[in-house]
């Protein structure tokens, strides 16, 4: 996994709450047994006029110039701003793949829905949470300044405003350390916990036979 | 010290505790389908690993297999590709699987407790978020991303961090023509979409009780869309009758030993939770949604909400979205909403006690004129044969339905039954989200029976009225 230490990134907002999987990647999309390639395809009902399948060329697609990704001024945006239960829904991972793939490293929400708030982990995506009149004055800036962006600091547990404002944020110590040095999770469990593991299987099987 | 029936799993499949909180979990059951699993298997392949105890594994293909014909491959190259992905990966790392002609081939939360795969206390994971499913048997249940069920291929295990407990208490009895799916709706509507997020939440009071183990089934399969990680129900008689007999569950010594336990399966007298929500059963009616989340539910005998009289703006905003989105107006009568489609099945309403419903209120009637497609799709080829043996599937085509093949169908679309844009549809499924069932596609969802009486209606009906 790609190690995440700070970020520079311009804002995309997402102006409403309960954005599900479903919206973020559509289900004719998970049919792909790649983990790649699903960039085109983040908020795919939403971002084009007509109905996508899996194969088109979708720069050919027509586009829908009302959604905030397709305007000139977040093009390129690193940084998803976003309403309450954020990728709520399935626990499809492909929803992150999507995200990471068009480029985004960092959402910011009041709430996030659990499965996804922890495969974005998974994937090298950092989720922050913050408060929800936060949010609602970073929505406002976003939207009166073209170009805004964040400093997020993954070490310093900060985010910084373009005037300067430095708001901190909480992560768990075990995502914040594995973000910071890139750390595969099963390449840590297997070398921290394989004995352990065994030691409960053991021990399980003369508590609980019928499950073995 | 008294303990609810989620430490009480907790601490039976902690392996490690860590110090910062976080803990190793072990899990008993995976199950296993084409779509969240491609990308694990290759993980597993390129890290020249292999499963650490496979026979804890079952997988099955559900979410791309057709529902009709099945003599020949897959039409639709991409489906095809992917549940021949699935078939491999089983060859190769030598899982258990139910291909999609075998018999006990269907949704993989009807298959798990059908098979006897899963048992009261066990943890149960799949990439799946439907996975709260299992939680009926009061185990610990829950879904997880592609990631994750590469991790439980390699370990065995998750890293977790507890969450906080709820109970929900269904208290007293509901009233006629009000089911399992009605009181999870309820539920839903009361504490919200994220009302259960960074909880596990234990369903419990005497209505929850009441209920068959299929019931059950479909309460648990609907704590997710309330966004809890996972939800259960106390062991009892009723489980651990259903569970016996069945290929894969204990026999002999083992079951006695494990119905010992099984019987302990349950919160103790005095132990707390972090919330408790009480509903007064007798105040659920059955429930219909209006709009494009679970939560936007309401009964059967009211009418579509009105944006301006929510004050949250967000709310609001989010309301004329929906509204926008279904092609409703604010005011308009439940029962005056005309449909095109009927959809009866997936994991949350595919089993045999859904389909008897279903089936009564069908039995010597035909759907309506303005009705486009009514199907039936069972939750498997056992549940299949089963209602065929009950002469069922006789009723609905007789009826004017399509009996169809099992699998998760029209609850996701992503094979071939789908709803075209605009087109209204009373589903038995569990998420009403924007272009689920299609895109374009507007889902209203409701119990088998109210979805059975609105295909013969060609509207809502309230069911306790017929
Ligand atoms: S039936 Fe629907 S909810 Fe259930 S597993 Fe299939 S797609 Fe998911």
């Amino acid at each position: 996994m790609k190690a995440f230490k700070k970020v520079n990134g311009l804002v995309l907002p997402i102006d409403r709450s309960n954005v599900d999987t479903d919206a973020i990647i559509p289900k004719q999309y998970l049919k792909s047994i790649s983990r790649t390639g699903f960039g085109p395809n983040l908020f795919d009902d939403w971002r084009y006029l007509d109905p996508g399948e899996p194969g088109m060329d979708h720069s050919k697609r027509r586009i829908n110039p009302d959604f905030v990704i397709n305007q000139e001024r977040y093009q390129n945006a690193e940084v998803v701003l976003a309403r309450d239960n954020f990728g709520c829904g399935s626990s499809r991972e492909h929803a992150v793949w999507a995200m990471v793939d068009y480029g985004i490293r960092v959402v910011i929400a009041p709430s996030f829905a659990d499965i996804f708030f922890n495969n974005t982990f998974k994937n090298g995506l950092l989720s922050i949470i913050l408060d929800a009149d936060v949010i609602d004055r970073l929505f406002d800036e976003v939207e009166a300044n073209p170009g805004y962006k964040l400093e997020i600091d993954l070490e310093a547990k900060t985010i910084t405003t373009p005037s300067g404002d430095v708001i901190a944020f909480e992560i768990d110590d075990f995502r914040r350390n594995n973000l910071l040095k890139g750390l595969d999770d099963i390449d840590l469990t297997l070398h921290n916990n394989a004995d352990a593991i065994k030691a409960y299987e053991a021990k399980r099987k003369q508590e609980a036979p019928w499950l073995f | 010290m008294a303990k609810t029936l989620y430490d009480k799993l907790w601490d039976a499949h902690l392996v490690q505790q860590n110090d910062d909180g976080t803990a190793l979990i072990y899990i008993d059951r995976h199950l296993v389908h084409e779509v969240t699993s491609p990308q694990a298997f290759e993980g597993m392949r390129m890290a020249k690993r292999q499963p650490w105890r496979r026979e804890s594994i079952l997988a099955v293909p559900d979410h791309n297999v057709p529902t009709t014909d099945r003599s020949g491959p897959i039409a639709d190259p991409v489906s095809r590709l992917q549940v021949q992905t699935l078939d491999d990966n089983c060859d190769t790392f030598g899982i258990t699987e139910f291909k999609m002609n075998d018999l006990r081939q269907g949704v993989v939360h009807i298959i798990g407790p059908e098979q006897g795969a899963t048992l009261p206390g066990m943890t149960v994971v799949c990439g799946d978020s439907h996975t709260s499913t299992h939680g009926a048997f009061g185990s610990l249940a829950f879904g997880v991303g592609t990631s994750d069920v590469e991790h439980v291929l390699a370990t065995q295990c998750l890293v977790l961090k507890k969450s906080r407990s709820m109970l929900v208490s269904v208290d007293g009895a509901v009233g006629p023509g009000v089911t399992a799916k009605d009181i999870v709706l309820a539920i839903i509507g009361k504490i919200g979409t994220a009302g259960g997020t960074g909880y596990v939440i234990e369903f419990a009071g005497e209505a929850i009780r009441a209920l068959s183990m299929e019931g059950r089934m479909t309460v648990c399969n609907m704590a997710i869309e309330a966004g809890a990680r996972a939800g259960f129900i106390a062991a009892d008689e009723k489980t651990i009758e259903y569970v016996q007999g069945r290929p894969f569950s204990p026999r002999g010594e083992k079951l006695e030993k494990a119905i010992v336990y099984w019987q302990t399966l349950h919160s103790d007298q005095g132990a707390t939770f972090d919330h408790e929500v009480h509903i007064e059963a007798a105040s659920i009616k059955p429930q219909v949604t209006w709009g494009t989340s679970p939560e936007m539910v309401v009964q059967v005998d009211s009418k579509v909400p009105n944006p301006d009289d929510e004050a949250d703006e967000v709310k609001a905003d989010g309301m004329r979205k929906a509204l926008q989105y279904m092609g409703l107006k604010a005011g308009t009568p439940i029962k005056d909403i005309k449909l095109d489609k009927v959809f009866i099945g997936s994991c949350t309403n595919g089993r045999i006690e859904d389909f008897r419903a279903a089936a009564k209120v069908v039995a010597g009637k035909k759907i309506a004129s303005n009705i486009k497609l009514a199907m039936v799709v069972p939750g498997s080829g056992l549940v299949k044969q089963q209602a065929e043996q009950e002469g069922l599937d006789k009723i609905f085509t007789s009826a004017g339905f399509e009996w169809r093949e099992p699998g998760c169908s029209m609850c996701l679309a992503m094979n071939a039954d789908r709803l075209a844009p605009g087109e209204r549809c009373a589903s038995t499924s569990n998420r009403n989200f924007e272009g689920r069932q299609g895109q374009g596609g507007r889902t209203h969802l409701v119990s088998p029976a109210m979805a059975a009486a609105a295909a013969i209606a060609g509207h809502f009906v309230d069911i306790r009225e017929i």
